[in-house]
């Protein structure tokens, strides 16, 4: 796989942009590369990329994140040290940035280092499975709502389609459709699919390229709601 | 495509609500329930609904207080703080029989308090919060399917008994995703001849008024409205039972700590400690009449809770106080590991509560 220096994952709230952004990070570091990884949420006090602060250091990745990520203080405020990783050309960058176009105004005063350098890809995170970017007209709205927020184009697509533990290989398979259209109004091509290891295996042979997603943080261990535990209200 | 969708449990109830037909949604921003906000002024629009993001919660209540009068399906949702300023509209709404649905995506407390989980409005949900004799139906959700259904259920009950509805979840299920479907949705539509809709000079006005001066009015009124509670009583009372045929021990909790509490007792049936759960779904109407049962035939029961113990005092009242309850509980934002309840079910076992 061909990296740029800098990796900017924008997209619809929960498409799963964290998730690919760690998971993009541990990949570049197996790989013997330097890495940064930015947290650049400014929205969501939950689900961060620091949650995974742990495996991240653990394999060698540099973690910037704002000061008052996951210490419940709900305070949009951006650490100095982001700019590290649009200034120091030494290091390979990732960076998350917040869901939906408000998520993505963060990202505007790094944009002119950004282009200046030139040596990026700025990705469309899409889960067709989420409500509302359900078909490729939808996800289209998305992705012009966050370039008009950060001033950046996108310049490819992941397709990131899953039903969290639901997911299989047709659910992957079942998005194509839409990822094609996706691509065929945006002019952008799909850059990666990604998935779960396991479902990632099933689709060996059928679907390429996929990055295989080996961290997946999970807060709970909860039993599924299995329709014999259907309340006795039916 | 797959009918499924991977939804986050605030999106659910937003989607639910359109579904059951709310086109008027009041609310203003609070963490950890916003996405209800931002889903309905996303979508609302683009179906002909109203969203409008009021000046305060104390607003939002009034103008849904207002569109409930005017005999439309209305929502707002707030989290801990923001419920509390609504309770004086809860009140009114109450005192003038119209129907609304209300969402508390509770965090800790008192006070500002945290933007992590909580059940720790139970005693507000519950027991009134507003002033004067009134009674909420509250619905605890304890997954992503259930905030969509039971959001679909609570516009329903809301418009046959004319009351508030209010779904009662928490911070962890209103974050959380889960994959839902919404085809089992259903909803029941109720003729409102009492709406203020405007009488064409066809009618007589009708009147939506919470003030009654004379207090044998004031009384006749109330007693009514208890009569009309009682039915709710009887008859929508819900809860899950979950490995009770041969229990020797109760344990009961709801939402997120229903969850929780289920792996518990599937870890202590493995240890072979007889132990079952019951849920309640509805926290008012309380399911005393399942639990006043069970009584009689585990040796004690085990609260798991939210909160520095609420339900539990409804637990004793409901058996008659006939067995001994334990609180197992986490609160500010905290969640009891399985592990916990487990050991809290342990004990249970050796006669310790």
């Amino acid at each position: 796989m061909e990296h740029k220096r800098l990796t900017l994952f924008a997209g619809h709230y929960g498409s799963g942009k964290t998730n690919i952004a760690v998971n993009y990070a541990l990949l570049l570091a197996g790989e013997g590369r330097a890495v940064s990884i930015a947290d650049l949420d400014i929205v969501n006090p939950y689900f961060r990329t620091a949650d995974s602060a742990a495996e991240l250091e653990a394999a060698g990745v540099r973690l910037i994140r704002p000061q008052f990520a996951n210490s419940n203080v709900d305070l949009p405020a951006l650490p100095a040290e982001a700019y590290s990783l649009v200034q120091d050309k030494s290091r390979f960058g990732v960076m998350d940035i917040g869901g939906d176009d408000r998520g993505a105004y963060a990202l505007g005063r790094y944009v002119p280092f950004i282009r200046q350098e030139n040596d990026y890809r700025m990705v469309f995170v899409a889960n067709f499975c989420r409500p509302l970017t359900r078909t490729a007209p939808e996800a289209l709205e998305v992705m012009r709502e966050i370039e008009a927020a950060c001033g950046l184009a996108f310049t490819c697509i992941v397709n990131n389609t899953n039903l969290a533990g639901m997911t299989d290989a047709a659910t992957v398979l079942d998005s194509l459709p839409q990822v094609q259209q996706l691509s065929e109004l945006s002019g952008l091509p799909v850059w990666l699919h990604t998935a779960q290891q396991q479902v990632a295996e099933a689709l060996k042979g059928r679907l390429a390229p996929v990055l295989p997603m080996q961290l997946q943080k999970k807060y709970f261990d909860l039993p599924s709601h299995k329709p014999e535990n259907r309340p006795l209200w039916g | 495509m797959a009918q499924r969708v991977l939804m986050k449990g605030n999106e659910a109830i937003a989607e639910a609500a359109i579904r059951a037909g709310c086109r008027h949604y009041f609310g203003y921003p609070i963490t950890p329930q916003t996405e209800i906000a931002a889903y309905m002024a996303k979508k609302m629009p683009k179906i002909g609904g109203v969203f409008l993001q009021a000046e305060s919660e104390i607003a939002s209540i009034n103008m849904v207080y207002g569109a409930a009068a005017a005999g439309m399906r209305v929502m707002t949702s707030s989290s801990s703080p923001g419920i509390s300023l609504k309770t004086e509209g809860l009140s009114y709404i109450a005192g003038s029989d119209v129907p609304a649905l209300v969402v508390n995506v509770q965090r800790g407390g008192p006070g500002l308090g945290g933007i992590q989980p909580s059940q720790s409005d139970y005693f507000q949900a519950t027991k009134g919060g507003g002033h004067g004799d009134y009674r909420m139906i509250v619905l605890a959700p304890a997954s992503v399917q259930e905030m969509a259904s039971l959001t679909v259920k609570g516009f329903n009950l809301a418009d046959k008994y004319l009351m508030t509805a209010m779904i009662l979840a928490d911070g962890t299920i209103g974050q959380m995703m889960e994959p839902i479907s919404f085809e089992d949705v259903e909803v029941e539509e109720y003729e409102k001849p009492w709406a203020l809709t405007g009488t064409n000079g066809e009618r007589k006005h009708n009147i939506v008024n919470s003030l009654y001066l004379k207090p044998d009015e004031l009384e006749a009124k109330n007693f009514s409205r208890y009569e009309r509670y009682k039915l709710v009583e009887e008859n929508e009372t819900m809860w899950e039972e979950y490995m009770m045929e041969d229990a020797e021990l109760c344990v009961v909790a709801f939402g997120i700590a229903a969850r929780v509490a289920k792996n518990a007792v599937a870890a202590a049936r493995s240890e072979g400690i007889r132990v079952g759960l019951i849920r309640p779904i509805t926290l008012w109407p309380f399911p005393s009449a399942p639990l006043l049962k069970a009584a009689e035939q585990v040796k004690g029961f085990v609260s798991v809770e939210l909160n520095m113990g609420q339900m539990i005092e409804d637990i004793r009242l409901a058996t008659q106080c006939k067995r001994p309850v334990s609180l197992c509980n986490r609160c500010g934002g905290m969640i009891p590991s399985p592990e916990e309840v487990l050991a809290s079910i342990r004990k249970a076992q050796k006669g310790e509560f």
